[in-house]
Protein backbone atom coordinates (compact mmCIF):
# COMPACT_ATOMS: atom_id res chain seq x y z
CA UNK A 1 0.00 0.00 0.00
CA UNK A 2 1.15 3.50 -0.64
CA UNK A 3 1.88 5.39 2.18
CA UNK A 4 0.25 9.08 2.94
CA UNK A 5 3.05 11.36 2.68
CA UNK A 6 0.84 14.86 2.60
CA UNK A 7 1.59 17.11 5.41
CA UNK A 8 0.04 20.83 5.94
CA UNK A 9 2.18 23.08 6.85
CA UNK A 10 0.63 26.14 8.55
CA UNK A 11 -2.06 25.57 5.86
CA UNK A 12 0.60 25.24 2.70
CA UNK A 13 -1.14 21.43 2.07
CA UNK A 14 2.29 19.47 0.14
CA UNK A 15 1.76 16.23 -1.52
CA UNK A 16 4.94 15.09 0.82
CA UNK A 17 7.26 16.95 3.39
CA UNK A 18 10.17 17.58 0.86
CA UNK A 19 10.62 21.30 -0.34
CA UNK A 20 14.05 23.08 -1.74
CA UNK A 21 15.56 26.02 0.24
CA UNK A 22 15.70 29.77 -0.50
CA UNK A 23 19.11 30.50 -2.26
CA UNK A 24 19.39 27.44 -4.00
CA UNK A 25 16.38 26.71 -6.22
CA UNK A 26 16.68 29.89 -8.27
CA UNK A 27 12.97 30.62 -9.34
CA UNK A 28 12.27 26.95 -9.77
CA UNK A 29 12.30 27.25 -13.89
CA UNK A 30 16.28 26.33 -13.47
CA UNK A 31 15.87 23.56 -12.44
CA UNK A 32 12.86 22.29 -15.22
CA UNK A 33 14.29 19.29 -16.67
CA UNK A 34 16.41 17.85 -13.79
CA UNK A 35 13.57 18.13 -11.00
CA UNK A 36 10.17 17.69 -11.59
CA UNK A 37 8.40 20.45 -9.40
CA UNK A 38 5.32 18.13 -9.05
CA UNK A 39 6.72 15.49 -7.39
CA UNK A 40 8.32 17.62 -4.24
CA UNK A 41 5.97 18.99 -1.78
CA UNK A 42 6.63 22.77 -2.46
CA UNK A 43 9.49 24.95 -3.65
CA UNK A 44 10.84 28.29 -2.21
CA UNK A 45 11.94 31.03 -4.28
CA UNK A 46 15.46 33.16 -3.82
CA UNK A 47 15.04 35.98 -0.93
CA UNK A 48 13.54 38.70 -2.86
CA UNK A 49 13.93 42.71 -1.90
CA UNK A 50 11.73 45.49 -2.93
CA UNK A 51 14.02 46.86 -5.30
CA UNK A 52 16.81 44.34 -7.26
CA UNK A 53 19.78 43.90 -5.71
CA UNK A 54 23.32 42.96 -7.18
CA UNK A 55 25.22 41.42 -4.43
CA UNK A 56 28.32 40.64 -3.07
CA UNK A 57 32.02 41.03 -5.27
CA UNK A 58 33.76 37.52 -5.90
CA UNK A 59 34.63 35.02 -4.38
CA UNK A 60 31.45 34.40 -3.25
CA UNK A 61 31.89 30.79 -2.68
CA UNK A 62 34.33 28.44 -1.43
CA UNK A 63 33.83 24.81 -0.68
CA UNK A 64 35.12 23.41 2.99
CA UNK A 65 35.47 19.73 3.35
CA UNK A 66 31.60 18.82 3.75
CA UNK A 67 29.83 21.58 3.02
CA UNK A 68 30.70 25.03 1.52
CA UNK A 69 30.53 29.06 2.22
CA UNK A 70 28.41 31.46 0.25
CA UNK A 71 28.52 35.11 0.23
CA UNK A 72 26.18 36.29 -2.41
CA UNK A 73 24.76 39.04 -1.22
CA UNK A 74 20.91 38.31 -1.83
CA UNK A 75 21.17 39.02 -5.48
CA UNK A 76 17.85 39.15 -7.15
CA UNK A 77 15.34 40.43 -9.28
CA UNK A 78 13.88 42.42 -7.47
CA UNK A 79 9.74 42.32 -6.00
CA UNK A 80 8.35 43.83 -10.14
CA UNK A 81 10.43 41.59 -12.26
CA UNK A 82 9.44 39.03 -9.79
CA UNK A 83 6.07 39.52 -10.95
CA UNK A 84 6.69 40.00 -14.40
CA UNK A 85 9.19 37.43 -15.16
CA UNK A 86 8.97 34.53 -12.79
CA UNK A 87 5.42 34.33 -11.58
CA UNK A 88 4.50 33.63 -15.06
CA UNK A 89 6.51 29.77 -14.81
CA UNK A 90 5.27 29.74 -11.16
CA UNK A 91 1.55 29.58 -12.42
CA UNK A 92 2.37 26.52 -14.45
CA UNK A 93 3.56 24.23 -12.02
CA UNK A 94 0.85 22.98 -9.89
CA UNK A 95 3.37 22.66 -6.12
CA UNK A 96 2.70 25.23 -3.85
CA UNK A 97 5.24 28.07 -4.15
CA UNK A 98 7.21 30.07 -0.69
CA UNK A 99 8.16 33.93 -1.53
CA UNK A 100 11.35 33.90 0.70
CA UNK A 101 11.93 38.00 1.10
CA UNK A 102 13.86 40.57 3.38
CA UNK A 103 13.97 44.05 4.15
CA UNK A 104 16.78 46.41 5.06
CA UNK A 105 13.74 48.23 7.38
CA UNK A 106 10.84 47.31 9.56
CA UNK A 107 8.99 49.23 6.81
CA UNK A 108 10.21 47.50 4.02
CA UNK A 109 9.65 43.92 5.63
CA UNK A 110 5.95 45.12 5.52
CA UNK A 111 5.62 46.37 2.16
CA UNK A 112 7.21 43.03 0.60
CA UNK A 113 4.83 41.35 2.83
CA UNK A 114 2.10 43.40 1.12
CA UNK A 115 2.97 42.84 -2.21
CA UNK A 116 3.89 39.61 -1.56
CA UNK A 117 0.28 38.65 -0.45
CA UNK A 118 -1.52 40.27 -3.24
CA UNK A 119 0.42 37.67 -5.82
CA UNK A 120 -2.57 34.90 -5.82
CA UNK A 121 0.59 31.93 -7.26
CA UNK A 122 2.84 32.36 -4.05
CA UNK A 123 1.16 29.98 -1.43
CA UNK A 124 3.05 31.33 1.35
CA UNK A 125 5.51 33.69 2.85
CA UNK A 126 8.87 32.89 4.39
CA UNK A 127 10.76 35.61 5.95
CA UNK A 128 14.35 35.74 6.08
CA UNK A 129 15.42 37.80 9.57
CA UNK A 130 19.51 36.61 9.06
CA UNK A 131 20.48 39.64 6.96
CA UNK A 132 22.46 42.60 8.02
CA UNK A 133 19.87 45.81 8.90
CA UNK A 134 22.12 48.60 7.59
CA UNK A 135 20.07 51.17 8.63
CA UNK A 136 20.04 50.06 12.57
CA UNK A 137 23.81 50.17 13.17
CA UNK A 138 24.44 46.35 11.83
CA UNK A 139 21.49 45.03 14.13
CA UNK A 140 20.37 41.38 12.64
CA UNK A 141 17.12 41.05 13.05
CA UNK A 142 17.74 37.23 13.21
CA UNK A 143 19.79 37.73 16.39
CA UNK A 144 17.48 40.11 18.57
CA UNK A 145 14.27 38.14 19.49
CA UNK A 146 12.54 41.68 20.11
CA UNK A 147 13.53 42.56 16.73
CA UNK A 148 12.67 39.90 15.01
CA UNK A 149 9.02 39.66 16.71
CA UNK A 150 8.88 43.61 15.51
CA UNK A 151 9.46 42.45 12.11
CA UNK A 152 6.93 39.60 12.01
CA UNK A 153 3.89 41.59 13.43
CA UNK A 154 4.56 44.29 10.61
CA UNK A 155 4.14 41.40 8.40
CA UNK A 156 1.24 39.80 9.72
CA UNK A 157 -0.65 43.10 9.64
CA UNK A 158 -0.86 43.09 6.28
CA UNK A 159 -0.74 39.32 5.19
CA UNK A 160 -3.27 36.17 5.80
CA UNK A 161 -1.33 33.83 3.70
CA UNK A 162 0.85 31.67 6.10
CA UNK A 163 3.44 33.30 7.77
CA UNK A 164 6.97 31.37 7.83
CA UNK A 165 9.89 33.21 9.88
CA UNK A 166 13.40 31.50 8.61
CA UNK A 167 15.64 31.16 11.95
CA UNK A 168 19.58 31.95 11.95
CA UNK A 169 21.53 29.24 14.29
CA UNK A 170 23.29 32.60 14.87
CA UNK A 171 22.50 33.33 18.55
CA UNK A 172 23.22 31.96 21.74
CA UNK A 173 19.44 30.84 22.69
CA UNK A 174 17.59 29.51 19.38
CA UNK A 175 14.44 28.86 21.41
CA UNK A 176 14.05 31.92 22.75
CA UNK A 177 13.80 33.42 19.04
CA UNK A 178 11.46 30.99 17.75
CA UNK A 179 9.02 32.34 20.77
CA UNK A 180 9.41 35.43 20.23
CA UNK A 181 8.29 35.11 16.53
CA UNK A 182 5.45 32.56 17.77
CA UNK A 183 4.38 35.15 20.03
CA UNK A 184 4.38 37.97 17.03
CA UNK A 185 2.11 35.47 14.96
CA UNK A 186 4.08 33.45 12.82
CA UNK A 187 2.73 30.72 11.47
CA UNK A 188 5.64 28.43 11.21
CA UNK A 189 9.49 28.59 11.85
CA UNK A 190 11.84 27.59 9.09
CA UNK A 191 15.19 26.60 10.45
CA UNK A 192 18.38 26.35 9.82
CA UNK A 193 19.84 29.41 7.82
CA UNK A 194 23.37 29.35 7.50
CA UNK A 195 25.66 29.61 9.98
CA UNK A 196 28.68 32.20 10.12
CA UNK A 197 32.12 31.26 8.91
CA UNK A 198 35.26 31.66 7.29
CA UNK A 199 37.90 30.48 5.16
CA UNK A 200 41.30 31.52 4.89
CA UNK A 201 44.14 31.42 2.18
CA UNK A 202 47.06 30.73 3.83
CA UNK A 203 49.33 31.32 1.24
CA UNK A 204 47.91 34.97 0.07
CA UNK A 205 47.44 35.92 3.56
CA UNK A 206 43.77 36.69 3.14
CA UNK A 207 40.18 35.70 3.51
CA UNK A 208 38.84 33.69 0.41
CA UNK A 209 35.53 35.32 0.10
CA UNK A 210 35.49 38.87 -1.08
CA UNK A 211 33.20 39.53 1.69
CA UNK A 212 35.25 38.07 4.26
CA UNK A 213 32.73 36.19 6.28
CA UNK A 214 30.07 34.02 4.62
CA UNK A 215 27.11 31.24 5.41
CA UNK A 216 27.84 27.88 6.31
CA UNK A 217 25.68 25.32 4.54
CA UNK A 218 26.31 21.63 3.44
CA UNK A 219 26.01 18.39 5.10
CA UNK A 220 28.84 19.38 7.73
CA UNK A 221 26.21 21.40 9.44
CA UNK A 222 23.65 18.70 9.90
CA UNK A 223 23.98 17.86 13.63
CA UNK A 224 23.45 21.49 14.65
CA UNK A 225 20.26 21.58 12.37
CA UNK A 226 19.12 18.48 13.84
CA UNK A 227 19.50 19.71 17.95
CA UNK A 228 17.77 23.62 16.96
CA UNK A 229 15.06 22.27 15.27
CA UNK A 230 14.66 19.36 18.06
CA UNK A 231 15.06 22.06 20.49
CA UNK A 232 12.59 24.35 18.61
CA UNK A 233 10.16 21.76 17.73
CA UNK A 234 9.38 20.90 21.43
CA UNK A 235 9.10 24.16 22.46
CA UNK A 236 6.63 25.83 20.26
CA UNK A 237 3.26 24.99 18.78
CA UNK A 238 3.71 26.00 15.90
CA UNK A 239 4.86 23.61 12.64
CA UNK A 240 8.60 23.68 12.21
CA UNK A 241 10.49 22.85 8.98
CA UNK A 242 13.99 21.66 8.78
CA UNK A 243 16.89 22.73 6.99
CA UNK A 244 20.39 22.08 7.34
CA UNK A 245 22.59 19.20 5.20
CA UNK A 246 19.84 17.33 4.05
CA UNK A 247 21.42 15.46 1.19
CA UNK A 248 19.29 12.02 1.16
CA UNK A 249 15.74 10.82 2.72
CA UNK A 250 17.66 9.45 5.97
CA UNK A 251 18.92 12.99 7.00
CA UNK A 252 15.13 14.32 5.89
CA UNK A 253 13.73 11.19 7.86
CA UNK A 254 16.04 12.10 10.89
CA UNK A 255 14.70 15.81 10.80
CA UNK A 256 11.35 14.71 11.34
CA UNK A 257 11.56 12.12 13.76
CA UNK A 258 13.09 15.46 15.80
CA UNK A 259 10.10 17.48 15.38
CA UNK A 260 9.81 18.90 11.45
CA UNK A 261 6.56 18.55 9.68
CA UNK A 262 8.25 19.50 6.56
CA UNK A 263 11.71 19.79 4.93
CA UNK A 264 14.27 21.74 2.95
CA UNK A 265 16.81 20.36 0.60
CA UNK A 266 19.24 23.18 0.33
CA UNK A 267 22.98 23.06 -0.99
CA UNK A 268 22.30 19.15 -2.31
CA UNK A 269 20.55 20.84 -5.12
CA UNK A 270 23.50 22.29 -6.25
CA UNK A 271 25.10 19.09 -6.58
CA UNK A 272 22.50 16.83 -7.65
CA UNK A 273 19.73 19.11 -9.38
CA UNK A 274 17.56 16.22 -8.89
CA UNK A 275 17.79 16.02 -4.89
CA UNK A 276 14.59 17.29 -3.83
CA UNK A 277 12.68 14.99 -6.28
CA UNK A 278 14.64 12.06 -5.00
CA UNK A 279 14.65 12.07 -1.51
CA UNK A 280 11.38 12.59 -1.69
CA UNK A 281 10.82 9.46 -3.58
CA UNK A 282 13.44 7.91 -1.60
CA UNK A 283 11.39 8.84 1.48
CA UNK A 284 8.38 7.12 0.60
CA UNK A 285 10.47 3.94 0.04
CA UNK A 286 11.97 3.77 3.50
CA UNK A 287 8.24 3.83 5.03
CA UNK A 288 6.91 1.34 2.72
CA UNK A 289 10.23 -0.54 3.49
CA UNK A 290 9.17 -0.11 7.46
CA UNK A 291 5.62 -0.75 7.39
CA UNK A 292 4.74 3.27 8.23
CA UNK A 293 1.77 4.56 6.71
CA UNK A 294 1.54 7.95 7.18
CA UNK A 295 4.54 10.09 7.38
CA UNK A 296 2.70 12.28 9.77
CA UNK A 297 2.78 9.39 12.45
CA UNK A 298 6.69 10.12 12.49
CA UNK A 299 6.96 13.90 12.94
CA UNK A 300 8.06 14.10 17.01
CA UNK A 301 8.36 10.60 17.34
CA UNK A 302 11.86 10.60 18.28
CA UNK A 303 11.93 8.14 21.64
CA UNK A 304 14.65 9.93 23.85
CA UNK B 1 21.36 16.81 -19.08
CA UNK B 2 22.63 14.63 -16.05
CA UNK B 3 23.95 11.18 -17.06
CA UNK B 4 26.00 8.51 -15.85
CA UNK B 5 29.46 8.43 -18.03
CA UNK B 6 32.55 5.99 -18.21
CA UNK B 7 35.91 6.64 -18.58
CA UNK B 8 37.06 5.30 -21.69
CA UNK B 9 40.98 7.15 -20.83
CA UNK B 10 42.45 9.14 -18.81
CA UNK B 11 46.25 10.06 -18.99
CA UNK B 12 49.03 12.62 -18.22
CA UNK B 13 49.58 14.27 -21.73
CA UNK B 14 52.00 16.70 -19.84
CA UNK B 15 53.10 17.18 -16.19
CA UNK B 16 49.76 17.81 -14.42
CA UNK B 17 47.52 17.96 -17.03
CA UNK B 18 45.48 15.27 -17.89
CA UNK B 19 42.99 13.96 -20.33
CA UNK B 20 40.14 12.37 -20.00
CA UNK B 21 37.68 10.47 -22.43
CA UNK B 22 34.42 9.73 -21.05
CA UNK B 23 31.00 8.28 -23.10
CA UNK B 24 27.84 10.26 -23.56
CA UNK B 25 24.50 10.00 -24.45
CA UNK B 26 23.35 10.69 -27.72
CA UNK B 27 21.94 13.94 -27.16
CA UNK B 28 25.57 15.43 -25.82
CA UNK B 29 27.01 15.02 -29.69
CA UNK B 30 25.29 18.12 -30.39
CA UNK B 31 27.47 20.02 -27.50
CA UNK B 32 28.63 23.07 -29.15
CA UNK B 33 31.93 24.43 -28.55
CA UNK B 34 32.78 26.49 -25.44
CA UNK B 35 30.15 24.99 -23.69
CA UNK B 36 31.32 23.12 -20.10
CA UNK B 37 30.37 20.00 -18.10
CA UNK B 38 29.87 19.88 -14.35
CA UNK B 39 31.74 16.68 -13.15
CA UNK B 40 31.06 14.91 -9.31
CA UNK B 41 34.50 13.30 -8.80
CA UNK B 42 32.91 10.88 -6.23
CA UNK B 43 29.65 10.15 -4.77
CA UNK B 44 31.34 11.00 -1.33
CA UNK B 45 30.86 14.80 0.32
CA UNK B 46 34.57 15.91 0.20
CA UNK B 47 34.96 17.53 -2.24
CA UNK B 48 31.15 18.23 -2.06
CA UNK B 49 30.91 20.25 -5.49
CA UNK B 50 31.09 19.40 -8.68
CA UNK B 51 33.60 20.48 -10.78
CA UNK B 52 33.80 22.48 -13.79
CA UNK B 53 35.23 21.60 -17.23
CA UNK B 54 35.79 22.99 -20.59
CA UNK B 55 34.20 20.15 -23.33
CA UNK B 56 38.23 19.63 -25.44
CA UNK B 57 36.42 17.29 -27.95
CA UNK B 58 33.03 15.68 -28.95
CA UNK B 59 33.09 12.04 -30.89
CA UNK B 60 31.65 8.66 -31.68
CA UNK B 61 33.50 5.68 -29.57
CA UNK B 62 33.53 2.63 -31.23
CA UNK B 63 34.28 -0.59 -28.72
CA UNK B 64 37.10 -3.20 -29.64
CA UNK B 65 35.20 -5.95 -29.12
CA UNK B 66 33.02 -7.06 -31.64
CA UNK B 67 28.78 -6.06 -31.51
CA UNK B 68 28.93 -3.43 -29.30
CA UNK B 69 27.48 -0.31 -31.37
CA UNK B 70 29.21 3.03 -31.46
CA UNK B 71 28.55 5.32 -28.77
CA UNK B 72 29.27 9.66 -28.93
CA UNK B 73 31.98 10.33 -26.19
CA UNK B 74 33.69 13.51 -25.37
CA UNK B 75 37.25 14.46 -24.00
CA UNK B 76 38.17 17.12 -21.21
CA UNK B 77 41.47 18.69 -20.75
CA UNK B 78 41.93 19.62 -17.13
CA UNK B 79 44.87 20.56 -14.35
CA UNK B 80 45.46 18.79 -11.44
CA UNK B 81 45.21 22.08 -9.01
CA UNK B 82 43.58 20.39 -5.66
CA UNK B 83 42.07 17.85 -4.41
CA UNK B 84 38.76 17.45 -6.63
CA UNK B 85 41.30 17.26 -9.89
CA UNK B 86 43.43 15.03 -8.05
CA UNK B 87 41.07 12.01 -7.42
CA UNK B 88 39.72 13.19 -11.40
CA UNK B 89 43.38 12.09 -12.20
CA UNK B 90 43.42 8.69 -10.40
CA UNK B 91 39.98 7.22 -12.01
CA UNK B 92 41.27 4.79 -14.22
CA UNK B 93 38.84 2.94 -17.69
CA UNK B 94 35.50 1.50 -16.91
CA UNK B 95 34.94 3.54 -13.55
CA UNK B 96 31.94 5.76 -13.89
CA UNK B 97 31.37 9.76 -13.20
CA UNK B 98 28.36 11.50 -12.65
CA UNK B 99 28.02 13.82 -15.08
CA UNK B 100 25.64 17.25 -15.63
CA UNK B 101 25.90 19.01 -19.16
CA UNK B 102 26.39 20.28 -22.16
CA UNK B 103 25.71 23.73 -19.80
CA UNK B 104 25.96 27.70 -20.75
CA UNK B 105 26.52 29.00 -24.02
CA UNK B 106 29.30 28.55 -26.14
CA UNK B 107 30.65 30.28 -29.00
CA UNK B 108 29.43 32.18 -32.17
CA UNK B 109 31.55 30.54 -34.76
CA UNK B 110 31.32 34.19 -36.69
CA UNK B 111 31.43 35.09 -40.28
CA UNK B 112 33.58 32.59 -42.74
CA UNK B 113 35.20 35.08 -44.84
CA UNK B 114 37.26 36.35 -41.93
CA UNK B 115 40.16 35.14 -40.40
CA UNK B 116 39.93 33.66 -37.06
CA UNK B 117 42.41 34.16 -34.62
CA UNK B 118 42.21 32.06 -31.32
CA UNK B 119 44.72 32.57 -27.98
CA UNK B 120 44.84 30.23 -25.49
CA UNK B 121 46.84 30.17 -22.04
CA UNK B 122 47.86 26.51 -20.53
CA UNK B 123 44.75 24.37 -19.66
CA UNK B 124 42.51 27.60 -21.12
CA UNK B 125 43.06 25.87 -24.52
CA UNK B 126 40.52 23.27 -23.41
CA UNK B 127 37.49 24.19 -24.82
CA UNK B 128 39.51 26.18 -27.99
CA UNK B 129 40.22 22.80 -29.61
CA UNK B 130 36.51 21.87 -30.65
CA UNK B 131 35.68 25.49 -31.44
CA UNK B 132 38.85 24.91 -34.02
CA UNK B 133 37.87 21.81 -35.59
CA UNK B 134 34.51 24.08 -36.14
CA UNK B 135 36.37 27.00 -37.31
CA UNK B 136 38.54 25.17 -39.74
CA UNK B 137 35.45 23.69 -41.74
CA UNK B 138 35.14 27.65 -43.30
CA UNK B 139 37.73 29.96 -42.24
CA UNK B 140 42.02 30.16 -41.79
CA UNK B 141 42.13 29.59 -38.03
CA UNK B 142 45.82 30.62 -36.09
CA UNK B 143 46.24 29.48 -32.90
CA UNK B 144 48.54 31.54 -30.27
CA UNK B 145 49.74 29.14 -27.02
CA UNK B 146 51.18 30.53 -24.39
CA UNK B 147 52.20 29.11 -21.03
CA UNK B 148 54.96 29.57 -18.27
CA UNK B 149 56.89 26.71 -19.63
CA UNK B 150 56.89 24.58 -22.38
CA UNK B 151 55.07 21.92 -20.12
CA UNK B 152 52.03 23.90 -20.10
CA UNK B 153 51.76 24.39 -23.95
CA UNK B 154 49.08 22.01 -25.11
CA UNK B 155 48.08 19.86 -27.50
CA UNK B 156 49.74 21.83 -30.43
CA UNK B 157 49.87 18.91 -32.38
CA UNK B 158 46.46 18.14 -32.37
CA UNK B 159 45.30 21.70 -33.63
CA UNK B 160 48.09 21.17 -36.14
CA UNK B 161 46.38 18.48 -37.05
CA UNK B 162 43.30 20.11 -38.04
CA UNK B 163 45.21 22.49 -40.49
CA UNK B 164 45.33 25.76 -37.88
CA UNK B 165 48.51 27.66 -37.62
CA UNK B 166 49.99 27.38 -34.78
CA UNK B 167 52.27 30.09 -32.56
CA UNK B 168 53.16 29.22 -29.49
CA UNK B 169 55.26 31.56 -26.84
CA UNK B 170 56.53 30.75 -23.18
CA UNK B 171 57.82 33.08 -20.12
CA UNK B 172 60.86 30.60 -19.56
CA UNK B 173 61.86 30.72 -23.64
CA UNK B 174 61.33 26.74 -23.33
CA UNK B 175 58.75 26.33 -26.15
CA UNK B 176 58.53 29.24 -28.61
CA UNK B 177 59.36 32.30 -28.61
CA UNK B 178 60.12 33.94 -25.35
CA UNK B 179 57.58 36.63 -24.01
CA UNK B 180 53.63 36.45 -23.66
CA UNK B 181 51.43 35.07 -26.48
CA UNK B 182 49.59 38.69 -26.82
CA UNK B 183 53.12 39.81 -28.97
CA UNK B 184 52.65 37.71 -31.12
CA UNK B 185 48.71 38.19 -31.59
CA UNK B 186 50.11 41.78 -32.08
CA UNK B 187 52.55 41.17 -34.49
CA UNK B 188 49.81 39.06 -36.36
CA UNK B 189 47.17 41.80 -36.45
CA UNK B 190 49.40 44.41 -37.94
CA UNK B 191 50.14 41.92 -41.05
CA UNK B 192 46.09 41.34 -40.88
CA UNK B 193 44.59 42.82 -44.24
CA UNK B 194 40.81 41.33 -43.87
CA UNK B 195 38.12 41.15 -40.97
CA UNK B 196 38.93 38.93 -38.42
CA UNK B 197 37.56 37.59 -34.99
CA UNK B 198 39.27 36.52 -31.81
CA UNK B 199 38.38 33.96 -29.82
CA UNK B 200 40.57 33.27 -26.11
CA UNK B 201 40.38 31.23 -23.10
CA UNK B 202 43.03 31.40 -20.46
CA UNK B 203 44.11 33.20 -17.40
CA UNK B 204 41.93 36.16 -16.55
CA UNK B 205 45.65 38.52 -16.87
CA UNK B 206 45.73 36.81 -20.34
CA UNK B 207 42.28 37.58 -21.33
CA UNK B 208 42.38 40.97 -20.04
CA UNK B 209 45.00 41.82 -22.20
CA UNK B 210 43.55 40.23 -25.20
CA UNK B 211 40.12 42.20 -24.90
CA UNK B 212 42.08 45.31 -24.79
CA UNK B 213 43.78 44.41 -28.05
CA UNK B 214 40.60 43.41 -29.53
CA UNK B 215 39.24 46.90 -28.20
CA UNK B 216 41.77 49.42 -29.32
CA UNK B 217 41.61 47.44 -33.24
CA UNK B 218 38.25 47.71 -32.97
CA UNK B 219 38.31 43.64 -33.73
CA UNK B 220 35.24 41.08 -32.53
CA UNK B 221 36.27 39.13 -29.50
CA UNK B 222 34.59 36.45 -27.40
CA UNK B 223 36.66 34.98 -24.19
CA UNK B 224 35.57 32.23 -22.41
CA UNK B 225 35.65 32.94 -18.39
CA UNK B 226 36.06 30.50 -15.71
CA UNK B 227 33.80 30.99 -12.62
CA UNK B 228 34.22 29.70 -9.44
CA UNK B 229 30.84 27.95 -9.32
CA UNK B 230 28.66 25.51 -6.91
CA UNK B 231 25.60 24.50 -9.56
CA UNK B 232 26.15 25.47 -13.19
CA UNK B 233 22.67 26.24 -13.87
CA UNK B 234 21.81 29.44 -12.41
CA UNK B 235 20.76 29.15 -9.13
CA UNK B 236 24.12 29.67 -7.07
CA UNK B 237 24.79 32.94 -8.42
CA UNK B 238 28.54 32.29 -6.82
CA UNK B 239 30.01 32.45 -10.83
CA UNK B 240 29.14 35.90 -11.33
CA UNK B 241 31.27 38.25 -13.55
CA UNK B 242 31.04 42.41 -13.60
CA UNK B 243 30.01 43.80 -16.61
CA UNK B 244 31.21 47.07 -18.86
CA UNK B 245 28.74 48.84 -16.93
CA UNK B 246 29.77 47.80 -13.51
CA UNK B 247 31.02 49.94 -10.86
CA UNK B 248 30.16 49.56 -6.63
CA UNK B 249 27.38 52.21 -7.25
CA UNK B 250 25.86 50.69 -10.44
CA UNK B 251 26.72 46.87 -10.13
CA UNK B 252 26.31 44.54 -13.24
CA UNK B 253 26.83 41.31 -12.71
CA UNK B 254 26.98 38.57 -15.54
CA UNK B 255 26.41 34.87 -14.29
CA UNK B 256 29.01 33.06 -16.02
CA UNK B 257 27.56 29.16 -15.86
CA UNK B 258 24.28 30.60 -17.69
CA UNK B 259 24.95 33.77 -19.63
CA UNK B 260 28.55 32.66 -20.64
CA UNK B 261 30.89 31.08 -20.30
CA UNK B 262 31.44 32.73 -23.16
CA UNK B 263 30.79 36.37 -23.43
CA UNK B 264 31.57 39.15 -26.31
CA UNK B 265 34.82 40.93 -24.55
CA UNK B 266 33.03 44.29 -24.70
CA UNK B 267 30.03 43.15 -22.52
CA UNK B 268 32.52 42.70 -19.64
CA UNK B 269 34.18 44.92 -17.30
CA UNK B 270 38.34 45.23 -17.40
CA UNK B 271 41.11 46.99 -16.60
CA UNK B 272 42.91 49.51 -18.80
Amino acid sequence: MKPDMTVNCAGIRMRNPVMTASGTFGYGEEFAGYCDLESIGAFVTKGLSLKPRAGNPTPRIVETPGGMLNAIGLQNVGIDAFIAKKVPYIRSVKTPAIANFFGNTIDEYAEMARRLDEIHEVAGLEVNISCPNVKQGGIVFGTDPACAASVVSACRAVTKKPLIVKLSPNVTDVVAMAKACEDAGADCLSLINTLTGMAIDLNRRRPVLANVTGGFSGPAIKPIALRMVWQVAKAVKLPVIGIGGIMNATDALEFILAGATAVQVGTASFINPGAAQQIAEEMEAWLVANGVDDIKSLIGALEV
Amino acid sequence: MQFTSMILSNAEVSPGYWRMRMTAPQEFASASPGQFVMVRVNGAIDPLLRRPFGIFDVGIHTPAHSGAAPQPCFEMLYRVVGKGTGMLSALHETDLLDVLGPLGAGFDLGAPDEEKLIVGGGVGLAPLYLLAKELVKNSAVRLFAGGRTRDDVLCITEFERLGVECYSATEDGSLGEQGLVTEALVRRLDLLKGRATIYACGPHGMLNAVANIAAERKIPCQVSLEGYMACGVGACLGCVAPGSGHSPETPDFRCVCTEGPVFESGELKWRD
